[in-house]
């Protein structure tokens, strides 16, 4: 047990940025826009996370800086997909390279340097508790607030109007479009949510994590997020699940590293792009046996208001 | 009088628009770049006067962007033939790397002194591994629906790790001096250079598949299989074309070609295998392909263009300091200007003056 709790903790906390991508991306694509952009709009996010963080010295300026580029950012994605039409998954294609360059390009100045982020705040009474305090609320306020996230996106979708509206414009937007809503600004709404999201993720690994830039830091996460989102079938809760495993194989990987291995380094690092295929494929194979799918019917597909289907 | 303005879809595409608005998009791309470039404190025209001197303007020049558009040509008939049928194969990056590891092999382990002994086999052997490792992925998707995008792309990465642990491991030359290369090839495993430049036998290779790509679309009945699965997968299903076949087939080709231009990368350029040799030719590619509108004819002339760009990119970090990274924000920047501009080719504007009468069609 005294093993397991340092593991368990490092894997919250390792999940965390791919939990706040992959909430964000279940809200966009259940409102029917699929964004495989999320790599470049957390590599984005994590760098004016950083560079804000820098020049203020506030964290939480920093963050909220990532969020608002965040979403400046998928509101192109928004425009390309929902108002033009394109095909969405080049349009994400399109977002990650132009994250990944932006954020190196600008990036530059900022290697090597450190900031003072967010630090530790465990959470009064809860973090005694044993086993679960040390594991749970022993944490940065981020990772408390991915918690509440957690939960208010399950009871968003699942039990208010706005949720109910959300999944169905995912699902059948023409019924949404009839019922006298705008179907395109909904749209617009949940990919800016879903894509700042992604950049406080991305930002949660600088300014929180490692507390440092390095171009391309988030080593494929956002995709890892992407593949997160079918593993938990658009179910906020299942996602979570998912991002703590992955973030779990991702500190046994370091520790294996630090306790001096024969296995060779690139090697484990290959371990979490294994699993994302491995879990994947395992999901892919039950929803072959009749589980239900969680994808929305209309995912990918943009909504042309005067067409029929 | 104010004129309003009415969008309405094109029943036909005029053919002028084929190239017109592919280039008025790279236009606007260039146009945003400019943009850019200058809130970065950097003159837009000196940066793409010397991107064209540096590419085009003298035979160096030119045949440095001929070697950058030959793995661009091979990658982007890759790509383009999975997403011919809608199968987004993300992953020429990997297949181009798992090619490159194949010819390093067989050099390694099987090494003959005579060069089309070679050649043949470096070529079999980098269309089996790229082919293998695409032709998964597409096994997967056809069995059981598992999402190709991820799957292929989560491959990039780990073909480059898989390549990191041979170049940093068994297969690290001795004598490098702590370099992390492989050995390089001896002359037998070489692809022969054109003239004294760098351009080698490997450009036979693009244009030859180009032209067989572009028979293999318009002329056999699997191109046109091909073509049906992609535009519309119920009528092919009815039709009785076995689509999961199809799908396990089209990628284990499209992987067989990226397979190659990681061969020719490494057997024909560089004589060994360095970490981070493909740099990012598999992302480009899928920019090619796009911007070809997966056309094979095109697919040449595109690379050309996209080799100008990544040639203009290494003169622009030796003349004005810019990072590399400036060359992959210009493509972002392009492949958006691209997908917008679909939206004109599929709509048109129209002015409605006032009197016209408005016709109602139920």
């Amino acid at each position: 047990m005294e093993i397991l709790i340092p593991i368990l903790s490092a894997a919250i906390r390792s999940g965390t940025p791919i939990l706040y991508a992959t909430l964000g991306e279940i809200l966009t694509e259940k409102a029917g826009v699929l964004n495989l952009g999320l790599e470049g709009l957390m590599l984005l996010g994590a760098f004016s996370g950083f560079s804000a963080t820098m020049v203020t010295g506030n964290p939480w300026v920093g963050l909220a800086a990532a969020v608002c580029v965040g979403m400046a950012v998928s509101a192109l994605h928004a425009f390309l997909c929902v108002t033009m039409g394109a095909n969405q998954v080049v349009s994400g294609l399109a977002i990650t390279m132009f994250g990944t360059g932006m954020s190196a390009l600008l990036g530059k100045a900022y290697v090597g340097e450190t900031i003072r982020g967010l630090g530790i705040l465990p959470v009064p009474l809860l973090a005694k508790v044993p086993l679960l305090g040390p594991v749970l609320f022993n944490h940065d306020p981020l990772v408390y607030l991915s918690y509440v996230l957690v939960g208010l996106t399950c009871w968003f979708i699942s039990s208010t109007r706005w949720g109910l509206t959300l999944r169905a414009v995912g699902e059948n937007p023409r019924a949404v479009d009839a019922a006298g809503l705008s179907v395109a600004r909904l749209r617009y709404a949940y990919t800016m949510v879903g894509g700042g999201l992604a950049a406080l993720g991305g930002a949660y690994l600088s300014v929180v994590y490692t507390q440092m830039w390095v171009e391309m830091m988030t080593a494929g996460r956002g995709w890892i997020a992407v593949a997160l989102v079918i593993f938990g079938i658009w179910n906020p809760l299942r996602a979570a699940f998912g991002s703590y495993l992955f973030g779990g194989v991702g500190a046994l990987q370091l520790r294996i590293q630090a306790a001096g291995t024969t296995v060779p380094a690139p090697l484990l690092l290959m371990l979490p792009y294994i699993l994302t295929i491995v879990v994947l494929v395992g999901i892919s194979v039950r929803k072959g046996k009749g589980i239900l799918l969680g994808a929305p019917a209309s995912l990918g597909q943009p909504f042309h208001r005067e067409e029929r289907d | 009088m104010k004129p309003r303005l009415r969008i309405e879809r094109r029943l036909d595409v005029p053919s002028w628009m084929n190239w017109s608005i592919p280039a008025g998009a790279v236009g606007v791309a260039l146009a945003a770049g400019a943009v850019l470039l200058s809130l970065l404190g950097v003159s837009p025209l000196a940066a793409y006067k010397a991107m064209i001197q540096g590419s085009l303007g003298d035979a160096w020049g030119i045949s440095e962007t001929i070697v950058k558009a030959i793995p661009l040509t091979l990658a982007g008939l890759a790509v383009g033939l999975a997403f011919t049928m809608v199968v987004w194969n993300i992953g020429a990056e990997g297949q181009i790397v798992m090619g490159a590891l194949a010819a390093v092999a067989v050099v390694r382990y099987a090494f003959v002194d005579n060069s089309l002994v070679m050649f043949s086999l470096m070529f079999l052997m980098a269309c089996l591994a790229g082919g293998v490792w695409a032709g998964f992925a597409g096994f997967l998707k056809a069995r059981w629906n598992v999402n190709e995008t991820i799957t292929t792309l989560m491959m990039n990465y780990i073909a480059i790790l898989l390549a990191d642990y041979f170049i940093y491991g068994p297969w690290r030359d001795p004598s490098s001096l702590g370099f992390p290369m492989t050995t390089p090839f001896p002359e037998a495993a070489r692809l022969p250079v054109l003239g004294g430049t760098r351009v080698h036998v490997g450009i036979f290779l693009a244009v030859g598949l180009a032209i067989l790509f572009r028979v293999l679309y318009r002329w056999t009945k699997w191109g046109f299989e091909l073509r049906v699965i992609g535009n519309n997968p119920n009528a092919a299903r009815y039709a009785g074309i076995n689509d999961l076949r199809n799908v396990v087939l089209a990628m284990f080709f499209s992987g067989a070609v990226a397979g190659i231009a990681g061969m020719t990368e490494v057997a024909g350029l560089q004589g060994r295998l360095q970490p981070g040799f493909s740099g990012g030719y598999g992302f480009t590619a899928i920019i090619v392909a796009w911007l070809a509108r997966l056309n094979p004819m095109a697919t040449i002339l595109v690379s050309f263009l996209l080799g100008v760009l990544l040639v203009g990119g290494d003169t622009l970090q030796v003349v004005m300091r810019l990072p590399l990274s400036s060359v992959q924000v210009l493509q972002g920047l392009i492949l958006f200007c691209v997908l917008g501009a679909e939206f004109f080719r599929n709509y048109r504007i129209v002015f409605i003056e006032r009197g016209e009468r408005r016709e109602w069609k139920s």
